[in-house]
């Protein structure tokens, strides 16, 4: 009897952790379905800096190093195609092993003279040909392939953030033959080692890869393919999920959808959410009175109501966090106790405003004063966020009128011409949380073309060297606050929103897969399994 | 001679110091009830539009988030948007914006089409010939995608889009204006005037454009519930007027879709305002299509 009750026993406690086991062994097969609401300019990753690029076409490749994809913060670089790696004891030499038996797609090996090809046409980019990141890597002096399995990157100076910035999903990894014959090949053409292969791209349609059966990395990938649809609209990319015809998408779905989409499907939906590596910044012209003057800039943050926001508007659009410099809760990031020491960021909004409307008197702003507020014709959340900001500006005596300017031309008629805008939108994303590539807007406009406030600041412009360089965490923690009270506080030269906020809906037999901070990372789809 | 019931009625109305006006309205609201039922909406909503800021218990701009989303309740006779803004106040505000655009568009609208009719008419020949040819290229765009057209080129706010929904109604109303323009053109005044050396800008404004009135205001009329849904779907697409100005189609798009499960009352007031507004103008506009021009009357 005994025997028996034990024997009984041992099968329950079996049974029930053998389910938890075997939902976490990962299965093979299926195709895994997501919809992608913006579709690839052309197919090559240095030239483009769209995510419809990187959802449907990463799976193609391999890059040198790559974001750990179980890493939730994104910020730790591995080995993706470099099996170990090397720093020289003054920092500026940093030597690469790769992977032995990595194959292209055609069957030919890969070796470090594809690597230092695919990074000269990243770093060093010939006439007529985009690098739309070269200026991230101005550090590089040279890059170096001593034999078949050894890439060796020289520095000019010594870079904190180099692994990073190496670890980017961009840059693919492509056959340097191809690039010798044409240096355009791949805006047009797949050819990777990644562990999927092209199979077909239908334009306004989808995209299709199937299994690389040779991948290095045996035992991957494990599904037997993957399908990406291009949907522009919203609403049908929900009606998508709910109808199980996509499995999941990997930009972001806001949270009336996550509540929709949990009521109609229940247990069969799941979702992940992570503070976002994107925010909607205000670019303020500083060739423009009265926004020259520092103490306008200064009450336009102090006007804003962060926290409070920070509550109300994550349940209608897809931002949250109140943020300064770096995404909240990552490692350079300021607590919120010292964020609320700032300008604009103090937790008394009565306090705030009265100082406001003082420094717009101050600064000879009447009451009533009218400005346009020009904002990019993307509804979410840019739509939602300008609605927020006018009526902030509102309560302490300005009259902003929005000025909506479709998403496409946005750029080139608004935030590129210092003459045709006040004050307007602006938009930070970043691959990786790491201060030198999130900081850089805002060093000054002779520096940076990306910076759309048109000012000069060189103390801000040394700070960002100093943190750059300093290779101890405490100094450079030390340097980027210094430098976020500089931009923030003392000239209020942008103004941060609040952190968009990403919410990735994942139907229930989608597997592997971990969100970060990025909608750049972990779309190789290597580790994706689906539960049958 | 026999008496008949009109000589009789009209004896009767001679009679009575009733006004024109006053009379003529009557007449109408008798013989067109619906023509009156549209004419009642288009007044209480212009009477909205006007009263606005008696009628509305709040600023259609304030913001109050601690109220997002609310139903229709006391406070909030219509529920309140995303933004926990009062939607009453917003559709009483916003019948203000759809009267400015359609009343401006369509005057615009109307008003350049019956002076390019009439002088097109006038001139006749090679400029009639080369005048219509090129309403005709635009008469074969559908409105809506020459409007989008418009404001693609002016971008977007308040009068560009009055602007946009004008162009595609002027060669609408060209071309039936210079139908009758084209009879009045023959009449023996014109000719005098002619023979009298009256410039042609002066026979043009003076002689002809006063006797093309009907199809004028007719198509007028026509083109104000146009204008109002044209609005209201450029709005919609985000290429009308922009937040935070309260507009009906303004208030269906974005988060009233997001939220039409959750929060309806966000959409079906402001949808049911423009269908209101396009009827009663398409009622009224009817009626008087009836009343001024027999030729194109139904019953």
């Amino acid at each position: 009897m005994m025997k028996q009750l034990v024997g009984f026993l041992a099968v329950v406690a079996g049974a029930l952790f053998a389910i938890p086991l075997q939902a976490q062994t990962p299965q093979y097969g299926g195709e895994l379905v997501f919809t992608v609401p913006s579709e690839p300019p052309s197919y090559d990753g240095p030239r483009e800096q769209t995510f419809g690029l990187i959802h449907p076409i990463a799976p193609h490749y391999n890059t040198l190093l790559r974001v750990d994809p179980t890493d939730p913060t994104g910020t730790k670089p591995i080995g993706d195609i470099a099996e170990s790696w090397t720093e020289s004891s003054d920092h500026l030499t940093f030597t690469f092993k790769l992977r032995r038996g990595v194959k292209f797609h055609d069957g030919d090996e890969m070796t470090s003279k594809d690597v230092k090809a695919s990074y000269d046409k990243i770093i060093f980019p010939p006439e007529g040909v985009a690098s739309v990141r070269k200026a991230t890597y101005l550090v590089v002096k040279e890059v170096e392939a001593p034999d078949p399995y050894t890439i060796r990157f020289k520095l000019k100076w010594p870079s904190g953030a180099f692994l990073q910035s190496l670890a980017s999903p961009w840059n693919f990894i492509y056959k340097a033959d191809i690039l010798a014959k044409d240096m355009h090949w791949y805006e047009s053409h797949i050819m990777g080692t990644g562990p999927f292969t092209f199979v077909e791209h239908v334009k306004g349609s989808h995209w299709v890869g199937k299994k690389n059966p040779n991948y290095w990395d045996k035992g991957k990938p494990y599904l037997d393919g993957y399908r990406a649809l291009f949907v522009r609209s919203h609403s049908a990319q929900v009606a998508a999920v709910r109808g199980e015809r996509s499995l999941t998408q990997f930009r972001s779905f806001t949270p009336a959808d996550k509540e929709a989409l949990t009521n109609a499907m229940g247990d069969k939906i799941k979702f992940q959410e992570s503070a976002w590596d994107c925010i909607l910044l205000v670019a303020i012209n500083h060739t423009k009175k009265p926004f020259d003057d520092k103490r306008v800039r200064r009450a336009l943050s102090l006007a804003l109501d962060r926290w409070s926001a920070a509550e109300t508007l994550s349940k209608i659009a897809i931002v949250k966090d109140v943020a300064g410099i770096q995404v909240p809760g990552t490692p350079w990031a300021t607590p919120p106790e010292e964020l609320k020491k700032l300008t604009g960021y103090w937790p008394d909004i009565d306090k705030s405003r009265a100082e406001a409307r003082r420094l717009l008197k101050e600064a000879g702003v009447p009451e009533g004063f009218t400005f346009t507020f020009y904002n990019r014709g993307t509804p979410m959340p840019y739509e939602p966020l300008a609605i927020w900001l006018i009526d902030q500006w509102r309560q302490v005596g300005l009259n902003v009128k929005q000025q909506v300017v479709e998403a496409a031309a946005y750029y080139g008629t608004v935030l590129r011409k210092p003459d045709a805008f006040d004050v307007a939108m602006d938009f930070q994303c970043g691959y990786i949380v790491e201060p030198d590539l999130d900081i850089y807007k805002f060093i000054s406009h002779d520096k940076n073309d990306d910076n759309y406030g048109y000012y000069t600041d060189r103390v801000l412009d040394e700070l960002y060297e100093k943190q750059s360089r300093a290779t101890d965490a405490a100094e450079r923690t030390r340097y980027l606050r210094q430098f976020e009270r500089r931009l923030l506080d003392e000239e209020a030269h942008y103004l941060m929103t609040l952190q968009w906020h990403r919410i990735i809906p994942q139907n229930a037999r989608v597997h592997g897969w971990q969100i970060t901070p990025s909608h750049y990372l972990n779309n190789q789809l290597d580790t994706v399994w689906l539960s049958k | 001679m026999a008496v008949t019931k009109e000589t009789l009625e009209s004896i009767a109305r001679a009679g009575k110091p009733r006004a024109r006006w006053l009379q003529a309205t009557y007449d109408f609201a008798r013989q067109r009830p619906l023509g009156a039922i549209g004419a009642m909406m288009i007044l209480v909503m212009v009477l909205v539009a006007l009263t606005a800021n008696w009628l509305a218990p709040y600023d259609a701009l304030t913001t109050d988030y601690g109220a997002m989303l609310s139903a229709p309740n006391a406070q909030h006779w219509l529920g309140t948007d995303t933004f926990g803004r009062d939607v009453y106040s917003r559709m009483v505000f916003g019948s203000r914006t759809a009267l400015i655009v359609g009343l401006g568009a369509s005057f615009i609208g109307a008003t350049f089409g019956a002076l390019i009719g009439v002088a097109s008419a006038y001139f006749g020949g090679r400029i009639d010939m080369i005048v219509q040819r090129i309403m005709d290229v635009l008469i074969s765009f559908p409105l809506i995608i020459l409007a989008l057209a418009v404001v693609a080129i002016l971008g977007t706010g308040l009068q560009n889009v009055i602007f946009a929904i004008a162009i595609p109604m002027i060669p609408r109303c060209a071309r039936v204006v210079r139908s009758s323009a084209l009879a009045v053109r023959e009449m023996p005044y014109v000719d005098a005037a002619r023979a009298a050396g009256f410039t042609d800008a002066r026979i043009v404004l003076r002689h002809m454009l006063p006797n093309v009135m009907a199809p004028y205001l007719i198509m007028l009329t026509a083109f104000l519930g146009q204008a109002i849904l044209l609005e209201a779907s450029l709005s919609f697409l985000g290429l009308g007027v922009q937040e935070p100005v309260a507009a009906w189609g303004l208030m269906l798009r974005g988060a009233a879709i997001e939220f039409a499960e959750t929060a309806p009352w966000m959409g079906f007031f402001p949808g049911l305002a423009i269908s209101l507004a396009v009827f009663g103008f398409n009622l009224f506009g009817d009626s008087l299509r009836d009343a001024l021009d027999p030729r194109l009357r139904t019953q």
